[in-house]
């Protein structure tokens, strides 16, 4: 007998009565999230730093900004297509006269891992820190480089 | 506060500010975070600006009011195309009052891996001295 069902979509039909009740579940989630809260802005992974991540034809460029790391408090690693960038973020501590008016920034160990959409060359990656904020230049392999194909 | 330095740290959504003059040129402006404390001999401000440099950075004292401003140069080649944008790049723009009587001369500044370092030394107060007293 064909019914309709309310809020899946035609589909696989669910093993056992729970899996319905899931779904259902699953979907009221998503409808009370888009009627509450605001949309989020950043759609990242949610982990400290957020990375922004632009290409061009030869290289991928992933960009953080960390104020206040210095270069030997980081560590980049380059595994097949993934880049991962951890450190430490350590503030001075002043002594124990000083008075604090504010305390805003943060200090703490952040570990993130990209993961990149072709093949890398992971011999000429560079990476330098300037001005607090860190640029990666993670060179394409050749093979995923675009080619001009010419038509005879 | 717990004091831990193990913990890992958090990302915390840049907070844009809506300037009280508007802007000649359109972009975004950003609340840098700061920390304020203050020593015998002076007050300092801590202030995260990420991707100014120190040409880029202005502040500005003028009665009683302290107004920080920096200036980021647009990160992005002209030929790159974006795959993942998770922050926003823009200017950074704070103001405070200040409470304490500051020696405006000494004012230092200096900024490094993009975390401004403001020291702002207090008026020294007359030191104790003793008043000797003359017979007549």
């Amino acid at each position: 007998m064909v019914y309709r069902r309310l809020f899946d979509l035609p589909a696989f039909r669910p093993r056992g009565s729970f899996q319905e009740l899931d779904n259902m579940r699953r979907q009221f989630d998503r409808l009370a999230n888009l009627l509450s809260a605001a949309p989020e802005r950043s759609a990242g992974a949610g982990v400290f730093p957020q990375l922004n991540v632009t290409e061009d034809v030869n290289k991928f460029y992933l960009r953080a900004e960390l104020p206040g790391v210095r270069s030997d408090a980081l560590d980049i690693q380059a595994t097949g297509k993934t880049i991962s960038i951890a450190g430490e973020r350590k503030i001075s501590e002043e002594d124990t006269n000083a008075r604090y008016h504010r305390r805003e920034r943060e200090a703490g160990k952040f570990s993130r891992v990209m993961a990149l959409p072709s093949d890398i060359d992971a011999d000429r990656i560079e990476a330098k820190l300037e001005n607090g904020i860190l640029t990666v230049m993670v060179p394409k392999a050749e093979t995923a480089k675009p080619r001009q194909i010419r038509i005879n | 506060m717990v004091a831990n330095d193990t913990k890992e740290l958090k990302i915390k959504e840049k907070q844009e500010v809506s300037t009280p003059a508007e802007q000649t040129r359109p972009g975004l402006v950003f609340t840098p975070l700061v920390d304020i404390f203050e020593t015998e001999k002076a007050l300092v401000l801590l202030a995260d600006m990420p991707g100014v440099r120190p040409e880029d950075l202005s502040i500005d004292l003028r009665d009683d009011t302290l107004t920080l401003t920096g200036d980021v140069q647009p990160f992005e080649g002209a030929d790159e195309k974006d795959l993942l944008i998770e922050y926003e790049v823009g200017k950074y723009h704070r103001q405070f009052a200040l409470s304490e009587i500051i020696n405006q001369e000494k004012i230092d500044a200096q900024i490094q891996n993009g975390v401004l370092c403001l020291t702002l030394p207090k008026v020294e107060k007359a030191a104790p001295r003793k008043i000797t007293v003359q017979a007549v």
